[in-house]
């Protein structure tokens, strides 16, 4: 019986676990209920994936009710690899968060953060296994506001103007993703991936899909940080409670990737891409949003803010994956939202391991720290090598990937924007490691212990899995090109 | 030209409403303002769909005797679905509009962005 | 707004006939516009004219907030208990087929449980923003 429900139960065991959480005594206890249902929806990942592994497709209808008259779940290799990565990040975050989290936020509010949570968890992993765009809105909304909640638990007061401004412009992305769905509905009649992509082929020139289409996109690229529409992250990743950064970093935007490659790609096809011309609009932003993102890093002067502005920069990346609308790029975009997880959830543990210890992350308080702590820092050399793209690392794949499909198309200014935002990564990496190690520390400071091992247990743990599928491609290449044929997308013809 | 004015004066007040409220998100200063422009706009999209979802001399869906024609209940449990989101997301907004009151002692944003800057 | 005499009669006569059209739009979901969300804000609506006039002490001796997040909390475990029993007895997730002989009963079974979960976490989550935006305790 599990297993005929195994994707559903990934949604509705922690839906189930929240409020239960909500009513749990402060105290430990909270922590202890949190971390054993997103291990236990982390061990369901897993099982969901090996089921699809091999291209077939799940086919879930709730209630009973045949699609698309009914809400379906339908998990392919996509749904249950973006699914892994929620699920895992959510499950390395937790031993991560019994620390950060009884320093920064106050006893009697423990169980309702860990509650939120959870709701954040059942929204971002109902979008991974859902097949009908509605309730993709809906859990897209329920992800969005327990995330707005859970930014506003930091301890500075700017915590509540980010979490602010976060959610003025992520409604008003929702809200355009709204209204595009309303639009295809309006065309075609159904709300199910799959239907919609069969009855939008004989319509694709009309003016309201091409409407709705423009509207989807536009909203997604909000909750995406898109190059112009990024201004609510570097706020809102640095004043979040350090657990909430890693895990946002790590999933939510990576998520929206992943509602990008449905939407364009299953519900609309390649082909609609490339009669709108959306692949050049998503080629410059993304080019844009790499050069100005690294450059915005490199003139910060905070450890937080610049692994925020690095991380709009990465997220330009996989548009311009998403750009090339070919084999390789897509496959270069589903890589690297894998390896990106890895990364960024490494560097913004060690970054909450410095705020625990030292409680500021401004480079100011925190120069030569390196010295005092030196397995964080060697966590956050480890990774700001992936994150450059050093061969050995995760970073290194996604980066080769995109490389082969720029080169592929022969498009050789985008190539150099690909080497560019290398070169400027090294440049704000090594702003931070010089700063860490190299520096004097100022006289006045205090001498500062090493972190605790239940924040260096994590981040060694993602830090070797970043050089681990650095090394063996199997599972993410693999599940990226079943992935991707799945999808429907074709290699590069001229 | 007239049809296209009168025949679908409901796209003209969405879009009207539209426009109206996301000016008002964009333009006040003002925190209440913005999240009262934001449901504005929610509203306007709550229009499109039930104006588009609307059948001509339908009954409620209800299987009865002597009616063929009935109402198609989907836009109309998407806009349920859709008013319960954006409910959530006002009261979300005013929650932190007065603890921003309470940490800051002002609402208006050019003066919180002053007392960001001037520490 | 206690000495004023006409707000505190209506108020007292209003209460119970508002209650009353509150259940009345949550059961008759099925038949007529309705059901659980709307029902739950009707309701809320009723507690919240009751505080607004005779003061929120009132409520807070009827409905104090420990025992509203249980109501939150108990209302969404209804819901996700119905699919979870429909899962248990061999359907899909929320298959109300499966909850009676006939399938059109547990239909009607299956959508009045849930609705009921929903209205009462509805009116209990309104209660709970009344009194964390109205609450003078923790203004100063």
């Amino acid at each position: 019986m599990i297993e005929q429900n195994l994707c559903l139960l990934l949604v509705v065991i922690p839906l189930i676990a929240a409020p239960v959480t909500a009513m749990l005594p402060a105290g430990r206890s909270p922590w202890l209920f949190t971390l054993v249902i997103t291990w236990l929806c982390f061990a369901m990942s897993i099982w969901q994936l090996t089921m699809v592994l091999d291209g077939s497709t799940i086919s879930y209808e709730l209630g009973g009710w045949a699609p698309p008259w009914g809400i379906e779940y339908h998990i392919d290799a996509l749904n249950a690899f973006v699914a892994l990565i929620v699920s895992g990040i959510a499950a390395i975050t937790l031993p991560y968060a019994l620390r950060t989290v009884e320093r920064e936020i106050q006893l009697q509010e423990t169980s309702l953060f860990y509650a939120v949570f959870l709701l954040c968890l059942v929204g971002l992993l109902g979008i991974a296994q859902t097949g009908d765009v509605f309730n993709l809105f809906v859990f897209l909304e329920i992800s969005s506001l327990s995330s707005y909640v859970l930014i506003a638990m930091g301890k500075r007061r700017r915590a509540l103007t980010a979490a602010y401004q976060y959610l003025i412009m992520g409604s008003i992305g929702a809200t355009f993703l709204l209204i595009g769905i309303g639009l295809i509905y309006a065309e075609t009649g159904t709300l199910n991936m799959q239907d919609l992509h069969q009855r939008l082929q004989p319509i694709l020139e009309h003016r309201t899909v091409h409407t709705g289409f423009v509207f989807m996109v536009v909203g997604i690229a909000l909750k995406l940080a898109l190059f112009p529409l990024h201004l609510w992250l570097p706020n809102a990743y640095k004043y979040s409670p350090s657990a909430i950064s890693v895990f946002l970093s790590a999933t939510a935007t990576k998520v929206a990737v992943y509602i990008m490659l449905r939407i364009v790609f299953t519900v609309f096809s390649t082909s609609f891409l490339r009669i709108t011309h959306t692949e050049f609009i998503f080629l410059i932003l993304g080019a844009f949003g790499v050069v100005f993102a690294s450059i915005a890093a490199i003139v910060q002067y905070d450890l937080k803010r610049i692994l925020a502005y690095s991380s709009i920069a990465q997220i330009s990346y996989m548009v311009l994956g998403m750009g090339f609308a070919s084999t390789l790029g897509i496959t270069a975009t589903v890589v690297h939202v894998f390896n990106h997880a890895l990364m960024k959830g490494a560097l913004f543990m060690a970054a909450g391991a410095i705020v625990y210890r030292v409680g500021s992350s401004r480079f100011e308080n925190i120069y030569g720290i390196g010295r005092q702590m030196p397995w964080t820092f060697a966590a956050i050399f480890v990774s700001g090598l992936s994150l450059i793209g050093i061969p050995g690392t995760a970073g290194f794949i996604s980066k080769w990937y995109f490389m082969l499909a720029a080169l592929e198309q022969q498009a050789w200014l985008i190539a150099l924007v690909i080497l560019l935002g290398s070169l400027l990564s090294v440049v704000y990496m090594w702003k931070i490691f010089e700063a860490l190690f190299f520096r004097r520390s100022a006289c006045t400071a205090a001498p500062v212990a090493e972190a605790p091992l239940s924040l260096l247990v994590p981040m060694w743990i993602l830090v070797l899995a970043n050089i681990y599928f650095g090394i063996n491609t199997e599972l993410t290449v693999g599940v990226a090109e079943t992935a991707v044929r799945l999808l429907g997308v074709t290699a590069y013809h001229e | 030209m007239i049809d296209i004015i009168i025949g679908h004066y409901n796209y003209w007040i969405v879009i009207l409403l539209m426009m109206a409220g996301f000016y008002t998100v964009i333009n006040r200063g003002n925190l209440i303002k913005k999240i009262a422009g934001l449901n504005i706009f929610q509203t306007s999209v709550f229009l499109l769909y039930i104006s588009i979802g609307y059948v001509n001399e339908g009954t409620t869906p209800i299987i009865a005797e002597g009616f063929t024609r009935y109402a198609n209940p989907l836009p109309h449990v998407l806009i349920l679905t859709a008013i319960v989101v954006g409910v959530s997301t006002t009261a979300l907004g005013l929650a932190l509009v007065v603890r921003i009151k309470k940490a800051y002692g002002t609402i208006e944003e050019d003066e919180i962005h002053d007392k960001d800057m001037s520490l | 707004m206690k000495h004023n005499l006409v707000l505190r009669f209506i108020t007292k006569y209003l209460f119970p006939v508002i209650a009353l059209f509150a259940l009345y739009v949550q059961f008759h979901g099925d038949y007529g516009p309705g059901g659980g969300f709307q029902a739950g804000v009707i309701l809320s609506v009723a507690f919240i004219l009751y505080a607004m006039v005779f003061g929120m002490e009132t409520i807070e001796q009827v409905l104090p907030l420990r025992v509203l997040r249980i109501l939150a909390s108990t209302g969404v475990l209804i819901y996700s208990g119905t699919g979870i029993i429909t899962l248990l007895m061999g359907g899909n997730f929320l298959d109300y087929d499966i909850l009676s002989l006939r399938p059109i009963q547990g239909q009607h079974i299956g959508i009045m449980v849930i609705e009921l979960g929903v209205g009462i976490t509805v009116s209990a989550v309104m209660l709970i923003i009344f009194y964390a935006f109205s609450d003078r305790r923790n203004h100063d």
